[in-house]
């Protein structure tokens, strides 16, 4: 068989290539080739005043804005020692749950689900399955609506500040959509129940999972870096434990552990690692679902994603019901000079950020390592272990195999950009 | 009679994805949408796609590649009607502020090997380098206006687009001014309106996201924001944001730092 190209990989944010070179039967060559052009956010954030961060990391991802903000933020705010008020933190929590619904949704039913059902776009499937699409996208929809009523938009909202919030939403906005996401609790159960009945392609591997993990709720927001193999490091510690390289003949920064291993983030890693922290629902939906833990099939991402959208559901429930704005929506800020870093769950996995800052608050340095920088060299081992079950298949269907790998990362290479022309070569 | 619907391809260049986003989110109104237009190219989308020529193009994102500047120039022979999506498209985008720094000096504190990367010392707006029919601000755009432009090439009349500053959409929605009320530095102005003041609704600035409104007193503007600044230089990096390189703010932003460092 010839081999597999794809020359732009449809249904991801941003945009790629993917190429799997063949000889005698044997993967010899794969690559992902990353033709997002570089935007050297870590270079224009550069003297710029902190308050102006949360804005402009926003636009590194106009998909998971909400998680660029807030990475941002809590790195600014511990380079400056303050923390915010409880009720702040709980806002933020609300807010991502708004971006995990509204991520979640259109990754499941508008991304990915359509390679399972044998269709090239969910506007395809609507022509024979209304029902199903309306339902995911006022699924989407709701998420959307929330994050509005936060902050004031859901693409590139403006509510978020170092410090907490610029302002309170209004209650009432926030508690008129308790309907709608009740609605959506349950459409979130219809969901899992649906996504156990597609057929998966077969793929397991070994991974060491790597995500938040905070012992008190389903890690998103502050915690510890848990990884499976055991290693626990503060937000903190966290580049003395994952590295980013510009490895030499790859074109790419490539994260590895520090011992040299390649590591997964992502909806996989936070169900494996933080499944006691689900909320009951979600909790008992996996345990209905008779999946084993930990799953490691990366088709299977879905089923987490769904089990996800359960919980961020159920969780943004509480949080609606509890919403009760008082005191002031963000503390005052003391400039001082200082370092600090943060770390939340981007809906596609862990995204971390470090500034350092003068004594006039403006950035000096500013590092950015986004969730699909750390999984692409887990992508294209992943591509390297299925390439001998797909060699035989007819080339159509191997190729929309390999596609669908990459996609079930729900990768967002606007964000990572880092990578340019990743090139592997079996010697 | 029934028409036949107009192809249109979505076409990515450097951007977020934000304002193609922006059609993915339209939840109440995309399945009527492509009823009305047939959608022939949008990676984002979809895997189907069919060649060109299209009635209509819809670009994101600015050009930052030698190899963008070859594809717009393909866009544009293959559409006949082209539609410059979002800030990043009309403006350059944030990634725009390289054009006022060393792109290169950019690439070195990010990458270990530049030498490696293909990009232009610019980051341009789409209009530099082919001919636009239309362009839509925003950062992002505004789902509704670009329904609204959508509608009006279906009805081929001219869209009905906001030409006044964000000040009358804060008006509207009974936002007390926050420059006169709270001293808080605003660009609404002398920006363009279609975002609906959410900024100063919740008593922050506005910071430019729509690009600058038609015959604007940037002056005026520099001289009051210069008097109320929260840190040093805040006036220039509020014209020196999201739509810097629009050639109003770009030129009230240079204007302001020569007359600073004369002063100096």
């Amino acid at each position: 068989m010839k081999n597999i190209e794809v020359p732009a990989l449809a249904r991801v944010e941003g945009e790629g290539g993917l190429y799997i070179g063949l000889e005698n039967g044997k993967a010899v060559e794969i690559r992902l080739d990353i033709y997002e052009p570089p935007r050297f956010f870590e270079g224009f954030l550069r003297d710029r005043f902190l308050q102006e961060v949360p804005d402009i990391t926003a636009r590194i991802c106009g998909i998971c804005p909400v998680a660029y903000q807030m990475s941002a933020a809590y790195a600014l705010e511990n380079a400056l020692g303050v923390k915010i008020s409880p009720q702040a933190r709980a806002l933020r929590r609300l807010m991502y749950c708004a971006e995990y619904i509204e991520s979640h949704a259109l990754h499941i039913y508008m991304l990915q689900a359509p390679d399972l059902l044998g269709k090239e776009s969910a506007l395809e499937l609507a022509v024979e399955a209304p029902d199903v699409v309306k339902k995911a996208l006022r699924l989407k929809k709701i998420g959307n609506e929330l994050l509005k009523a936060i902050g004031g938009r859901s693409v590139h909202p403006v509510n978020v500040c170092v410090g907490g919030f610029y302002s309170w939403p209004d209650e009432k906005a926030i508690k008129s959509l308790f309907p709608d996401l009740e609605w959506g609790l349950q459409a979130a159960l219809d969901t899992v129940k649906l996504a156990l009945t597609f057929e998966y392609p077969f793929l397991e591997i070994d991974y060491e999972f790597v995500a938040l993990h905070h012992p008190d709720e389903y890690g998103v927001i502050e915690g510890d870096v848990l990884s499976s193999k055991g290693r626990k490091l503060s937000i903190a510690e966290y580049e003395t434990g994952y590295i980013e390289e510009h490895v030499r003949h790859s074109n790419a920064l490539h994260s590895h552990t520090v011992d040299s291993n390649t590591y997964l983030v992502g909806p996989l890693a936070r169900l494996n690692l933080n499944h006691e922290q689900l909320m009951p629902n979600a909790k008992k939906a996996l345990q209905e679902s008779g999946i084993q833990l930990p799953l490691k099939n990366p088709y299977k991402s879905l089923i987490a994603r769904g089990i996800e959208l359960v919980h961020f559901y159920e969780e943004a429930i509480q949080l609606v019901k509890e919403y009760k704005p008082t005191g002031p929506a963000h503390i005052e800020l003391k400039l001082k000079a200082g370092e600090g870093s943060g770390a939340t769950e981007a809906p596609r996995g862990l995204l971390y950020h470090r500034y350092k800052i003068d004594g006039n608050g403006m950035v000096q340095f500013a590092k950015i390592t986004p969730p699909t920088a750390q999984n692409l060299p887990r992508i294209e081992a992943d591509l390297f272990a299925l390439a001998p079950r797909i060699i035989n298949m007819p080339e159509a269907q191997a190729t929309l195999t390999a596609e669908h790998l990459v996609r079930s990362y729900d990768p967002c290479i606007s964000c990572a950009t880092h990578f340019l022309k990743l090139r592997v070569e079996e010697k | 009679m029934k028409h036949k619907k107009p192809t249109v391809a979505v076409y990515k260049f450097s951007s977020c994805d934000g304002c193609q986003l922006s059609i993915l989110n339209m939840e109440d109104e995309l399945l009527n949408l492509v009823d009305a237009i047939d959608i022939a190219f949008f990676l984002e989308a979809t895997r189907a796609q069919r060649p060109g020529p299209y009635d209509i193009a819809i670009v994101e994102g600015s050009i930052t590649t030698p190899h963008e500047i070859e594809r717009i120039k393909e866009v544009r022979a293959q559409a006949k009607t082209v539609i410059a999506l979002g800030t990043c498209a009309t403006a350059g985008g944030i990634q725009a502020l390289r054009n006022f720094a060393d792109a290169e000096e950019y690439a070195n504190v990010v990458y270990a090997h530049p030498e490696y990367l293909h990009y232009l010392k610019t980051s341009t707006p789409i209009a530099e380098h082919i001919l636009v029919d239309l362009e839509l601000w925003g950062c992002p755009v505004n789902k509704a206006q670009v329904i609204e432009v959508i509608v009006a090439l279906l009805n081929n009349r001219r869209p009905n687009l906001p030409p006044h500053s964000v000040c009358l959409e804060c008006k509207r929605r009974n936002t007390t001014c926050v420059i006169v009320d709270k001293g808080i530095p605003c660009i609404g102005p002398v920006t363009q309106a279609g975002c609906g003041a959410i900024c100063p609704a919740m008593g922050r600035g506005c910071y430019g996201c729509f690009g600058p409104a038609r015959e604007v007193n940037t002056n005026s503007m520099a001289a009051m924001l210069q008097k109320m600044e929260r840190y040093p230089g805040e006036t220039v990096r509020l014209f020196r944001g999201i739509s810097g390189y629009a050639p109003t703010f770009r030129t009230i932003a240079d204007e302001v730092l020569s007359t600073s460092k004369e002063a100096k």
